[in-house]
């Protein structure tokens, strides 16, 4: 379903430059959860971005379903992303001023549903997450969990292929968020492609896979662990 | 979307209230400094007889003298001759013709303790009512029988008919002016024609006379003229006789001509007429006859005057000034809820939809802004009128023209002032702004 080939991915500052992705390549098949872990600056938050279309790459190629989406213009990216990926952010992201139903209706707004069809699954999604009967209300008046549950009802409304989630519980306490991890391994059961960053090895052993990123490639265990003997000796 | 973008820009507006207070004062100042212009601009230049117009021809004849000759060459007087006039009178050559003057007079109310007063009056002919398409409210003009057979008929204002009458049908009822008796055939309605068109070397925006009496009988009772009189030789003796008989002009001269072929046949005449002319020893210049429709001579005769022009470049300086305050709080504000932007980005909104959201906001705040400067540019106008007093009267009122202009005007301005804002909000990278970690 998702396939990111070779891909490259250098920050200029100057005459210094940042490699930040180096031949990068990843297979996602549908239906997969998938965990992405790696310490700061290993390259998580440029994978996230470049899967995520909000970021072009420098080398490599990246398939989505079967079509190449590394060169999109500003408007199919926006529709790719729109149509097919669901984002989850640490930080919720929701829009403080717009209740509950209007921040899960964001993304619809420019999928050009029917207004109907709109409220139909802005109900259904938070019915899901359980909390129909608070859509009137605004994201200030939930606790982070509820919150979270909210950004999962948006990311979710539009059907997409797959979610991205970045640290969907990093802001949450371990209640919150082992409710909303089973939420979005309950959502993964269901057939929804999961790929969620995580610090948490806790989190990340819930995801049917993971991945670790270590300086932009994704890391090979036996080579790791080779490395780190032979650093200890 | 458009009814969505309203609801968010409105939002918008509602979480900044402080900025977006600023923003719209800053657009209403300007606003309301150019509209006052605006307005005194528009309404000097308006059209005040847009239905015939182009029908209607200012009659200008060069008698004047050889040795007056300014920057760019001759240029005809803007008056007429007695002589000139009454020729052009009695030829009939065009569908209408009126030749006028203005004067005033001492209206003799009837009773014994009413007191007499001055009007303003205006001499002149049976077509006059016809051709400018003036209103009655009681009986009409009169007939050229009346100007043929000297009657002593006139018309009076509804302003004065009040006065006189309280406002009663006063036709057929007399009143006396300078001690004749005139018997009323026709009250007008209300009637302010700005600029006062007819006659502008008295006063583009003056009021219009109070009572209008046949230029035959004025001449034959020898009422007193008050307007404007240039001579460039002096009549050959005393009298009226003499002045009548002079190059003095006095006479405004109308023609009213329905077609280009009555205007070019009426140019020929006037030709043919200024030849002969010329044959008996007048007009010393080259020939140079004008025909010009009421918008025309309106710019000949510069009504409006470059005061104002400068005075409205002026009010734009400052509503650009104003914009570009305006540029910077947008600034502020659309850079401020980048991650809103970025957010809605990585939600599947393109840099289109970003941007019509963002200049629909910028539109709203433009018509916070337009309706406010509406009410400054009506303090604006009180402010003129308070100063120069009723003189400009006329010249400061918002009609639903103007009205419509300050909204579009400012709604326009600050969309303009959106667009540097909102390209800049829209090129912010939103992987910037989520924080993915």
């Amino acid at each position: 379903m998702l396939s990111l080939q070779n891909i490259s991915m250098v920050y200029r500052a100057g005459l210094v430059e940042t490699h930040a992705l180096r031949d990068f390549s990843l297979e996602v098949d549908e239906g997969d959860f998938v965990s992405v872990t790696g310490p700061s600056g290993s390259g998580k938050t440029t994978f996230l971005n470049i899967t995520g279309l909000l970021e072009r790459f420098t080398d490599g190629r990246y398939f989505l379903d079967g079509r190449d989406v590394s060169k999109l213009s500003d408007a199919e990216a926006s529709a790719v992303r729109n149509q097919k990926i669901g984002f989850i952010f640490q930080s919720f992201n929701l829009i403080p001023d717009l209740n509950l139903f209007d921040n899960v209706d964001v993304p619809l707004r420019y999928r050009g549903f029917s207004a109907a069809e709109r409220k139909r699954r802005i109900e259904r999604m938070l019915e899901m997450v359980g909390l129909a009967s608070r859509m009137k209300h605004l994201p200030s008046q939930l606790s982070g969990g509820q919150q979270q549950r909210v950004a999962i009802a948006r990311a979710l409304a539009g059907e997409p292929r797959f979610l991205l989630a970045d640290e969907p519980t990093g802001n949450l306490d371990s209640h919150m968020a082992l409710s909303v991890m089973e939420l979005l391994a309950e959502i993964n059961r269901n057939g929804t492609t999961i790929i969620m960053v995580t610090h948490d090895p806790a989190l990340a052993v819930m995801a049917s896979r993971n991945v670790h990123i270590l300086d932009g490639r994704v890391s090979d265990p036996e080579t790791d662990t080779q490395l780190a003997a032979a650093a200890s000796a | 979307m458009f009814s969505y973008y309203l609801k968010l820009g409105w939002l918008s507006i509602h979480r900044n209230p402080l900025l977006s207070s600023l923003m719209i004062a800053a657009i209403a100042v300007g606003i309301g400094a150019s509209m006052t212009t605006i307005t005194v601009n528009y309404t000097m230049s308006s059209n005040p007889i847009p239905q015939k117009s182009d029908q209607l021809f200012y009659v200008q004849l060069d008698n004047w003298d050889p040795n007056d000759k300014r920057e760019g060459g001759f240029e005809p007087p803007d008056q007429m001759t007695y002589l000139d006039a009454m020729a052009l009178m009695k030829a009939h050559k065009a569908y209408r013709q009126v030749a006028s003057n203005r004067s005033g007079l001492v209206l003799e109310p009837a009773g014994e303790d009413a007191r007499p007063f001055s009007v303003t009056a205006r001499n002149t002919w049976a077509d006059f009512f016809p051709m400018f398409d003036l209103p009655f409210l009681y009986g009409s003009g009169w007939d050229d029988a009346a100007d043929r057979n000297l009657e002593k008929v006139v018309v009076l204002s509804k302003e004065t008919n009040e006065r006189v009458f309280g406002g009663e049908n006063s036709v057929g009822r007399s009143v006396r002016f300078n001690g004749i008796d005139f018997t009323v055939v026709g009250v007008l309605d209300k009637y302010y024609p700005v600029p006062k068109f007819y006659d502008v070397t008295t006063g583009a925006f003056d009021e219009p006379e109070e009572v209008y009496i046949p230029f035959n009988v004025a001449l034959e009772y020898k009422l007193p003229r008050n307007g404007n009189t240039s001579c460039w030789k002096k009549p050959d003796g005393d009298g009226l006789d003499a002045f009548l008989n002079s190059e003095c002009i006095w006479i405004q001269f109308w023609a009213q001509l329905r077609n280009k072929k009555e205007k070019q046949e009426y140019m020929d005449f006037l030709n043919a007429y200024v030849g002969q002319q010329k044959r008996l020893g007048r007009f010393p210049r080259p020939m140079d006859n004008r025909l010009s429709n009421v918008m025309e001579w309106m710019e000949n005769q510069k009504v409006v005057d470059d005061d104002a022009r400068v005075l409205l470049g002026l009010s734009l300086l400052f509503l650009v000034v104003c914009l570009l305050n305006t540029i910077g709080l947008l600034l502020a504000k659309f850079l401020g809820k980048s991650t809103d932007s970025s957010l809605r980005r990585a939600l599947g909104a393109s840099r289109a939809n970003l941007f019509a959201q963002h200049m629909v906001e910028a539109g709203l705040i433009g018509l916070g802004g337009g309706i406010l400067g509406l009410g400054l540019s009506w303090l604006g106008l009180q402010g003129i009128k308070a100063l120069f007093g009723d003189i400009v009267v006329y010249l400061i009122q918002l009609d639903w023209v103007m009205v419509l202009t300050a909204i579009g005007l400012a709604i326009v301005s600050a969309l303009l002032a959106g667009l540097y804002p909102t390209w800049r909000a829209c090129r912010i990278a939103p992987a910037s702004q989520l924080k993915i970690q």
